[in-house]
């Protein structure tokens, strides 16, 4: 049940991630990039970590494309239709990314993965921020502080980029 | 552990992944839509960290804790992106790469 499960979302996402980049509608491709980012979370759900399939369905398929979306709208016309890519041009980058794709593939198949039956760690809420905010050993109290100055310095840049200027028109 | 999946399973999945978003980043003209194959790129890095840490050192929560930061930065990542983007669109009327060489030269 739960192989027949795994192959459904690898298939949605295989798909879908092939009609982001092919897609020549720029707004139906955001929605395909959605399915995508929607089967990420259910990979998460089904490795049971429940708080980083929420996190992935809030931030990445809640945020990102709603943003996505927006610019979008705010840049093209609903039914305008992008270029077809130059054709020889696609054909060498498929071409190169099979190629990139093959060597990977060989090389993970011939690594010898040591999987661990080790009991697992508590992955609730609580222990996931008890461990956020710790100082101790295994406390990730300094990436969170950092990654917290990382977000405001991010949101005053986008403002003042997309601000209108009025000096200079 | 998904039950009868192995890790070379999930891999297979993101590498397919990481490559459509390599082609994506390659191929398209319009900036928003690269941007989306970056977003392809960055999703399957985060995968690969959440089954490395579920198969290989499921008594650790590294990959978990580093996959949650990814994603933080990847939502700054792209709110910056698209107002880079945004702007480029009011000062050069189009957010095709093509157009976008004033920097050049």
């Amino acid at each position: 049940m739960e192989r027949i499960l795994f192959y459904l979302i690898a298939a949605v996402i295989i798909v879908f991630s092939v009609l982001t980049v092919t897609s020549r509608r720029i707004l139906r491709a955001a929605v395909y990039l959605l399915f995508v980012l929607m089967a990420t979370a259910g990979f998460y759900f089904m490795l049971n970590y429940n708080f980083l399939g929420a996190v992935q369905l809030t931030v990445y398929s809640g945020g990102i494309v709603v943003l996505i979306v927006f610019a979008v709208l705010l840049t093209a016309h609903m039914d305008h239709k992008l270029d077809p890519p130059d054709r020889l041009k696609a054909l060498a980058v498929g071409l190169l990314s099979l190629f990139g794709m093959g060597i990977t593939l060989y090389a993970l198949r011939s690594f010898p993965w040591a999987v661990t039956a080790l009991p697992e760690g508590a992955y609730d809420i609580e222990a996931i921020g008890m461990r956020l905010l710790s100082y101790g050993d295994k406390g990730y109290v300094l990436p969170f502080e950092v990654i917290s100055v990382l977000l405001l310095a991010a949101m005053v840049a986008a403002i003042i980029i997309a601000k209108k200027s009025t000096s200079n028109d | 552990m998904i039950e009868g999946i192995g890790v070379f399973d999930i891999l297979v999945v993101s590498t397919a992944m990481f490559f459509i978003g390599i082609y994506g980043f390659l191929v398209r003209k319009n900036l928003i839509t690269i941007l989306m194959s970056v977003e392809l790129v960055l999703n399957a890095v985060n995968i690969n960290f959440v089954v490395f840490n579920k198969y290989l050192y499921p008594d650790l929560l590294q990959g978990y804790m580093f996959s949650l930061f990814a994603i933080g930065i990847a939502a700054a990542e792209a709110a910056v992106a698209i107002a880079i983007i945004l702007n480029v669109y009011r000062q050069m009327k189009g957010i095709d790469v093509e157009h976008v060489d004033t920097m050049k030269y």
